[in-house]
């Protein structure tokens, strides 16, 4: 067996429980800047993976655990696309310390484990590594959104994740076992060859769709999305920012993997459930996000709605749909942690983050005025960030099936009808912060050195990949080269 | 580089500085913006100057791979076809930022965003590739909203902005559903537009009916709500009357005109089978232009809804034009489009300096402002005849040309246009002029003074060019017309 395959998570592992070892010979004060600690090390492994690890070129899948844990390219592109998510959440976290009361050292592992579990879920290649993989990112998460507990909002974020994500558990496990049950395999490569068996067998079927459910919950797709509003707003910044990016692209990893490398043929059935999904999710994301002032709380709708445009990709059934999914995935990454930044030091009360709090934001730091800005109007789609040429890509991969599939006709326009609706909310937040009457504290906002360069950094991704979409397009499609 | 790079270039290297000038340095901040914006339209004018007409492909070519895997590259060039409406939105954004003069707080957000909307309109002209054709227009219409919400006058603006978001935006992802199933149906695997254009020339690469009749649609309504077709208009009167000066002249100027351009550019040569399919819905629609919306504007009371209904009624003129689909209806097509381009833009202008003057467009508060203000009046009243169709201004050439083009085709529809625009655009633009300019002249109004010279200048600008295309209008003609019977008009008849 290979060891050295699973050099990532071992790494971030190690990293985790040196934290919390160092965390008991350290004083209280120091072990804020316990953060900055975890930042390096997730940058030095970041470092590594882009510069050391690369997928050799005569073999494209490695196995490892009796091909339970395959490292191909799209588990190196999601590594790499958690580990930076992880380095930008970990920086927000440290500015994020003076409102966590005690703790604080083991939020930051938790965050690491968090991260460990995102790896192994994007190189999940059996259904009880995707399974123990899951769960090792829900539970931590059960902790994270309820670390604040003095605030009666972020327990009760806590107990709703609990409880539906214990729900959403519950179907995986059933799904699996139906799964297994009939087909007597976990593994997604046995799976793909005997699946085409099973087409037309419900008890299978039913199982699958189980398993979708549960991955439903993850990606917060309709109709599992009915906890996200409710713990976005609920949950410390950093956590729901972690929880948007994070958690929802190790959903999108695993809905890949099962959809297009354990059972592609019974997939390619599915185009009418996928494309129901996707135009829901957007549809509903969109809609309830309008009468939203809460900031935090339009996050979790419109990240339904985004859901629902990755799903556009997934629905499509094509590559281009696929690596459509990954550039979007990548640009979302820049897109909402650059927002959640700025909420993270603007809105510092625990549930106060409503949109008032936004105003003269543009006087009291415009750098932060025009990152959030920047942001929304990469989430709107408008050129040139990298939200439009996602959204752009998204179309294309869809509208490239309509002469298969009449029902893409009607995807594609509700995905306009999206984009629209979803126009007039993010703008109402640059309103806010640029033409809302000017608050009585007009302080300045003091950001520090590291926070200004993970801003500067999310704002660069955002144009970068808009403008100089090129380069990533060609990963994103190398990485999906393998599902089918 | 191509001389296209510098035009589009500019306004967009100029917003950038503006980010770096403190928003307290209020003339440097104008400077830079008309400053950029002349150096575009003199660019623009020398292009227009060195420009062999006649000349079979395009000209002043640049490309640039953009994406590979997909086919899209930074492409312009310009043609007969394009190279007017660059030369007209250069010039209508110098006048715009010229008279910007009347926007007092937050300037450098308002020069920043005219700028990035000027580079985008520029841009979108000048594109050959159906991404970048859409990518700049967007760029460009995004401003739009901003400027209308912000700086918008009226009680009505942010229903205005609402509406416009909502009808602009939705014209724009139809027209971009069509151009990508238009991409993918091709399948030459480039957005390049030259390159679609010969790939389709070959029989056995031709779209089937089908196909044809399926995108055709949703190219003509996509961009027929980005030009205010009949009945999709509601947005531009309103939208108008609520905009900042110099958005409404950039818009209803130029920006509009990129709708009739993509039908010109893409629709008509690349969909030729469904083009004479449904351009005879289209020659009905635009008497709705014509004959409705001038009789709604002979019933305004507030002077910028007429002329954001005039502005509508005008666009039937070019709908007809490419409703003939032969190469006077569509030459004439393009010469309206310079042609009320120039037009807009001074309505607007002039009726913004008045609102700034005396606060109000209200017609019937308004009167005998022609003693107070000669010159603005002056040139008030010449911009009305332009718009009745007076011979002299661009406005006519372009007219006639179209129809002279559609009395073939549409003689029904030809004999209602010319009622509705000539006696019905007559009535409504000399009930302007008695209203406003004549008459007693209310005491309130005793104090309002004309425009100094350098105020006068965009005006100038304008009308000169006006008149200069009106009284000479072969300066395009002769660069439009081997154009569009080389590039549009082709493919229609070798079917």
């Amino acid at each position: 067996m290979n060891l050295l395959l699973l050099n990532h998570e071992l790494l971030v592992l190690a990293l985790a429980l040196g934290l919390l070892l160092v965390d008991l010979w350290l004083p209280l004060p120091a072990k804020r800047k316990l953060g900055y600690v975890a930042v390096i090390g997730v940058g030095l492994i970041l470092l590594y993976s882009l510069f050391c690890v690369e997928i050799p070129a005569g073999q494209p899948v490695q196995y490892a655990f009796g091909q339970m844990y395959a490292l191909d390219g799209l588990a190196l592109f999601f590594k790499r696309f958690f580990l930076l998510a992880a380095l930008i959440v970990l920086l927000m976290s440290v500015e994020f310390a003076d409102r966590i009361a005690s703790g604080i050292a083991e939020f930051y592992a938790l965050v690491l484990f968090a991260l460990t579990g995102m790896m192994f879920a994007s190189s999940a290649n059996d259904f009880a590594l995707l399974f123990v993989s899951l769960e090792l990112i829900t539970v931590t998460f059960y902790v994270l959104t309820s670390f604040q507990r003095g605030v009666v909002t972020s327990l009760e974020a806590g107990v709703k994740y609990l409880i539906i994500g214990a729900l959403s558990t519950a179907f995986t496990v059933f799904g699996i076992a139906l799964v297994y049950g009939m087909s007597h395999t976990l593994n997604f490569g046995v799976l793909a060859r005997v699946a085409g068996r099973f087409s037309a067998n419900p008890i299978f079927l039913f199982g699958l769709v189980c398993v979708l459910a549960g991955l439903g919950f993850k990606i917060a797709a309709f109709p599992f999305q009915i906890w996200a509003p409710d713990v976005y707003q609920g949950a410390p910044a950093p956590v729901t920012a972690f929880l948007a990016v994070g958690s929802k692209a190790a959903g999108f990893a695993l809905l890949l993997r099962v959809l297009f490398i354990a059972v592609p043929d019974i997939t390619a059935h599915w185009s009418n459930l996928l494309i129901i999904l996707s135009g829901f999710s957007i549809l509903y994301g969109n809609l309830c996000a309008i009468p939203q002032r809460n900031l935090k709380r339009l996050f979790g709708y419109s990240s339904i709605a985004h859901a629902g445009y990755m799903l556009l990709g997934v629905a499509a059934l094509s590559a281009a749909g696929r690596s459509a999914v990954l550039y979007y995935l990548s640009g979302y990454l820049f897109t909402v942690l650059g927002a959640f930044t700025v909420i993270c030091l603007v809105l510092r009360q625990a549930d106060g983050a409503d949109l008032s709090g936004l105003a003269g934001l543009h006087r009291r730091s415009p750098l932060l005025a025009a990152a959030l800005t920047l942001s929304m109007a990469s989430l709107a789609g408008i050129p040139p960030l990298a939200g439009f040429f996602g959204k752009f890509l998204l179309l294309k991969a869809v509208i490239e099936q309509i002469p298969a599939q009449p029902g893409y006709y009607c995807l594609a326009f509700t995905a306009v009808a999206g984009v629209v609706i979803s126009l007039y909310y993010y703008f109402g937040v640059v309103r806010a912060i640029y033409w809302a009457e000017d608050p009585a504290d007009l302080s300045p906002i003091q950001i520090s050195k590291p926070t200004r360069i993970s801003i500067y950094g999310c704002i660069a991704g955002m144009l970068y990949l808009g403008i100089f979409p090129n380069s990533i397009l060609d990963v994103a499609s190398r990485a999906v080269e393998l599902l089918r | 580089m191509s001389p296209l790079t510098y035009i589009i270039g500019w306004p967009f290297c100029a917003a950038l500085v503006l980010l770096l000038v403190p928003r307290t340095f209020r003339p440097v901040v104008r400077a830079v913006a008309i400053l950029a914006t002349l150096v575009s339209a003199v660019l623009a004018l020398k292009m227009f100057c060195q420009f062999h007409a006649g000349m079979p492909g395009y000209q002043f070519e640049q490309q640039i791979p953009w994406v590979i895997s997909l086919g899209i590259s930074y492409h312009v060039g310009v043609d007969g076809i394009n190279v007017g409406l660059i030369l007209m939105g250069a010039i209508v954004a110098f006048a715009a930022a010229c008279v910007s003069w009347e926007i007092k707080e937050r300037e450098k957000e308002f020069y920043i965003l005219l700028l990035v909307m000027t580079g985008g309109i520029l841009g979108a002209f000048a594109s050959l590739d159906l991404f970048f054709f859409y990518f700049f227009h967007e760029l460009a219409l995004v401003p739009t909203f901003i400027m209308i919400g912000v700086w918008g006058r009226g009680e009505q603006k942010n229903y205005a902005t609402f509406q416009i978001t909502l009808y602009l935006s939705i014209g724009a992802l139809i027209a971009l559903v069509g151009l990508i199933a238009l991409y993918l149906q091709v399948g030459a695997g480039t957005f390049d537009i030259p390159k679609l254009a010969e790939y389709l020339r070959s029989p056995e690469h031709r779209l089937s009916g089908g196909a044809q009749k399926f995108i055709f649609p949703l190219l003509l309504f996509g961009f027929g709500i980005l030009v205010s077709l009949w009945p999709f208009h509601t947005w531009a009167p309103l939208g108008y009357a609520s905009a900042p000066t110099a958005t409404a002249m950039l818009h209803a100027g130029v920006l509009k005109k990129f709708g009739l351009y993509g039908l010109i550019r893409i629709a008509l040569p690349l969909l030729p089978q469904a083009a004479q399919h449904w351009t005879q819905l289209l020659a009905w629609l635009c008497l709705g232009n014509l004959v409705y919306c001038g009789w709604v504007a002979m019933r305004q009371e507030d002077f910028n809804r007429l002329i954001g209904y005039s502005s509508v009624a005008h666009m039937g003129f070019a709908f007809l034009g490419i409703a003939t689909l032969n190469v006077i209806g569509v030459t004439g097509a393009v010469l309206v489009m310079i042609a009320h381009g120039f037009l807009a833009a001074l309505t607007f202008g002039l009726s913004g300096y008045i609102y700034q003057q005396t606060g109000t467009v209200k017609m019937d508060r308004l009167g005998g402002l022609l003693r107070r203000l000669p010159f603005i009046g002056g040139a008030l009243m010449m911009a009305a005849f332009a718009g009745c169709g007076l011979p002299g201004f661009a406005n006519f050439a372009g007219e006639i040309t179209v129809f002279f083009g559609a009395w073939k085709v549409f003689p029904v529809v030809t004999v209602l246009a010319c009622w509705g625009a000539l006696i019905i655009g007559a009535v409504y633009m000399l009930r302007a002029i008695r209203g406003m300019l004549h008459g007693p002249l209310p005491d309130q109004w005793a104090g309002v003074i004309d425009a100094n010279f350098w105020r006068k200048v965009p005006f100038i600008l304008l009308l000169a060019s006006l008149l200069v295309f009106g009284c000479y209008p072969r300066f395009l003609t002769d660069k439009i017309e081997p154009c569009v019977s080389e590039k549009v008009v082709v493919t229609l008849l070798t079917r």
